[in-house]
């Protein structure tokens, strides 16, 4: 009898629970800030400012969700996660979404029990060797010893394209992008790999960047993307549509300049009004105002401008867009319509 | 004296010489060098080379070290800087310590808001007056001490006045359920009592009265969130926090692993050994993780508070070891002396036992002391901005990314000043305790 009671309690408190992990765009509203997950640093993702004012590409999606929701860019509480704590930090409630480079894979689709609300930037993992190597291909490095961070899926993918090439190598392994930064440029490797954005941001801190090459062969696909947890749809919705709507409007030419204008009145394209919200009620069905695309676009641009200010080729990080052009360009950035 | 000896003698002189100083060689620097330097050909060797060994050090690391980039915004300014002097070797780029040092000492902490961890940090120097320094410092002092923790806690976080006061009377209720009830109940009953009434205080009411009174007088500085802290000002906190709590528990878990309570005892047996034998990571993982999953959704367990309470109970484990050497290192016959004496067992403890004990764990115990202020830095696994942990945010930055050695150099440089001045009061106290039995 006792121990039944305690279940049944036990079963009350998990459904009163339930109920209130279901309403996280209520929570929000009620907290009037956002919890938004970001990595503790990461060049051109998410950093700190002298002042303490986070930027970045990763931290540009919580401030566009955040204005979304709230009408406020400013409005999100950022909440530093590291590889470890990222995942707990999400399943317990602490954060609201996860923005910091995190791998779509079906495990943690399925197994974690979170859903991944779309992709934000496409990524892989590349090889970096020094020019005067004279290698030109992933496929001449046989025999070469390789920095490579410990107990990531690098490693792993690292492992498969040695094997399926029939060539062997020696791994160094290191701990942290920083010491491997150091341990390449000693000469300690010949070769570091990791993802190919990461590449990039660490040859673009050496003195003289030209003498190393970032070889050609993407080993992995590594889709980087923000999460929500499972069991709140609504909410997903949000997030994946307030990406959606950043990609879209990069595809219409919408801007942060350009924004209020053509959101000031209805126009000729459809699609755009009905984004924009001068047309339709598709706010309404998400559980927004009429102009939460509006606000979402104006906090950073849309995803094209964010792209530029945070990794582009005019920053220090230099990405060119490949994989993440629109798809009218022959990227894979392809949001579906807003109808 | 036979007189046969002083035939052969033909002068003795009759008035004493007057003092001369002491040959140039054996005094001063040079005697000094002459005596510790070049003693003998090996030792000479020895001091040549070592020198030599110095000067090369130097000659290669202070033309780094000496680096005009104070100034600078960026890695890459500070390389068009040193790149303009031609410096074969490079130079540090010290502009990243210019334009971040605040954020390395106080996180994100509000600027406007600095002067409050700086506040607590003298206070702190207060408060610690008459512990350490007692012969020094008025005894009255003590009094501020023991308020200390709720003025720097109301300081550091900010929120109304009637917090720490509510949080105080907690404790009075401990002290008058003690003054009271001894009369009429077993002391350590009535403290039982005392302890029970204040967590029922702490836990049912204080937030509502603290709540209520701000409501009627909302007297108050502006709250700060955990997430704020950083920098050296969460390791202090941490890992002052840590220290003294660590010490009293230490002593308490000694003196119960040697009890002759079985359960008592078992307890503190157990405890020891649990803790000392799981990792401090293992244990700020449970801190920063699963109390996240355990608790109910909603509840604001602060993360600071939770770091600190497991930094304490792990520095406590250890700091009991260290009370029970000191405690085994004494003679029998002092405990005996004690009993012989009359003195019941917390009055023997506190009057001859702990006296001694203490004064032999000395060392030990401010080793502990230094291990667990370094051990703060681990937090950066758990996502807290501690030094280390900032200085990668700050290496995210595009303009910093690549900086490594000047930030290092600046955190080990503030540590160490911390954890040598620490060392050396350690010695002080040595020297100033020692009765001479050595």
């Amino acid at each position: 009898m006792k121990k039944s009671v305690f279940l049944g309690a036990l079963t009350v408190a998990g459904l009163a629970a339930g109920a209130s992990a279901a309403a996280t765009l209520d929570d929000v509203k009620a907290r009037g800030k956002l919890n938004c997950g970001v990595s503790t640093g990461l060049a051109g993702f998410s950093a700190p400012d002298a002042n303490g004012e986070w930027g970045g590409f990763d931290v540009a999606v919580c401030r566009a969700v955040a204005a979304a929701v709230l009408g406020d860019p400013s409005a999100v509480e950022f909440v530093s996660t590291t590889g470890k704590t990222r995942f707990t930090a999400l399943s317990s409630g602490e954060i609201d979404m996860l923005a910091r480079n995190t791998t779509w894979t079906l495990s943690r689709d399925v197994d974690l029990k979170f859903t991944f609300t779309g992709v934000n930037y496409y990524d892989g993992q590349g090889f970096m060797v020094p020019k005067e190597l004279g290698v030109s291909s992933a496929k001449e490095l046989d025999g070469a010893t390789v920095c490579i961070q410990t107990g990531t899926t690098t490693e792993l993918n690292l492992a498969d394209y040695f094997r399926k090439n029939g060539m062997n190598y020696e791994p160094v392994p290191i701990e942290t992008n920083a010491e491997a930064q150091q341990q390449y440029l000693a000469g300690a490797c010949d070769v570091y790999t990791t993802d190919a954005s990461g590449l990039a941001a660490t040859r673009a801190t050496f003195e003289t960047p030209a003498d190393h090459v970032i070889l050609p062969e993407i080993i992995s696909k590594e889709p980087l993307g923000p999460l929500v947890r499972h069991g709140d749809d609504e909410w997903g919705d949000i997030v994946r549509w307030t990406l959606y709507a950043l990609v879209a409007a990069e595809e219409m030419g919408i801007t942060s300049t350009n924004v209020g204008d053509l959101s000031a009145a209805a126009g000729d394209n459809p699609e755009m009004n009905r984004m924009l919200g001068t047309e339709g009620n598709l706010g309404e069905m998400l559980g927004l105002e009429a102009n939460w695309a509006v606000n979402a676009i104006s906090a950073g641009g849309n995803y094209g401008e964010i792209f530029a200010t945070n990794i582009g080729e005019e920053t220090p990080i230099g990405l060119s867009r490949g994989l993440n052009a629109q798809w009218t360009e022959g990227g894979l950035m392809y949001a579906p319509p807003f109808r | 004296m036979s007189d046969t000896h002083a035939e052969t003698v033909s002068y003795v002189r009759e008035t004493m010489l007057p003092q001369q100083e002491p040959p140039a060689s054996t005094v001063g620097p040079l005697g000094w060098a002459k005596t510790n330097l070049f003693s003998g050909w090996f030792n000479t060797v020895l001091s040549v080379l070592s020198g030599l060994f110095i000067l090369w050090l130097a000659y290669r690391l202070l033309p780094w070290i000496i680096s005009p980039t104070w100034q600078a915004t960026s890695l890459n300014e500070c390389r068009e800087i040193i790149g303009a002097l031609n410096k074969p070797h490079g130079g540090a780029c010290w502009g990243v310590i210019s334009e971040r040092w605040k954020q390395l000492m106080f996180g994100f902490y509000p600027p406007e808001h600095y002067w409050r961890p700086v506040l607590s940090l003298i206070l702190l120097l207060v408060a610690l007056g008459p512990l350490l320094f007692r012969h020094l410092v008025p005894a009255k002092v003590i009094y501020f001490s023991m308020l200390y923790p709720f003025i720097a806690a109301w300081l550091l976080w900010g929120g109304t006045i009637w917090n720490p006061i509510v949080a105080i009377l907690g404790f009075v209720i401990i002290g008058l359920s003690l003054k009271f009830l001894t009369s009429v109940l077993n002391p350590a009953l009535a403290l039982i009592i005392g302890v029970v009434l204040a967590v029922i205080w702490w836990v049912a009411l204080a937030g509502t009265v603290a709540g209520g009174l701000s409501a009627v007088l909302p007297i108050g500085i502006e709250a700060i969130a955990s997430r704020q802290f950083g920098g050296f000002m969460l390791s202090i906190t941490i890992g002052v926090t840590a220290i003294l709590c660590s010490l009293p528990i230490g002593i308490l878990l000694a003196l119960g692993r040697q009890s002759d309570l079985l359960l008592v005892k078992a307890m503190c047996v157990g405890f020891i050994e649990f803790i000392r034998g799981v990792p401090l990571i293992t244990l700020l993982f449970v801190a920063s993780v699963l109390l996240n999953i355990f608790l109910p959704p909603g509840t604001n367990f602060d993360i600071i508070l939770r770091v600190i309470i497991m930094v304490t109970l792990f520095a406590s484990a250890y700091m009991a070891e260290v009370v029970r050497g000191g405690l085994a290192a004494l003679p029998k016959g002092q405990y005996e002396g004690a009993d012989s004496l009359g003195l019941d067992y917390w009055q023997s403890q506190r009057l001859i036992i702990m006296p001694q004990a203490l004064k032999i764990s000395i060392p030990g115990i401010v080793s502990t002391f230094i291990g667990v202020f370094k051990d703060t830095t681990l937090v950066s696994i758990i996502s807290m901005f501690d030094p280390i942990g900032l200085s990668n945010a700050i290496r995210a930055d595009t303009a910093w990314n690549g900086v490594y050695w000047e930030l290092f150099i600046f955190i080990g440089l503030v540590f160490f000043i911390f954890c040598f001045s620490m060392s050396r009061y350690s010695m002080y106290l040595e020297r100033r305790l020692q009765t001479g039995h050595r």
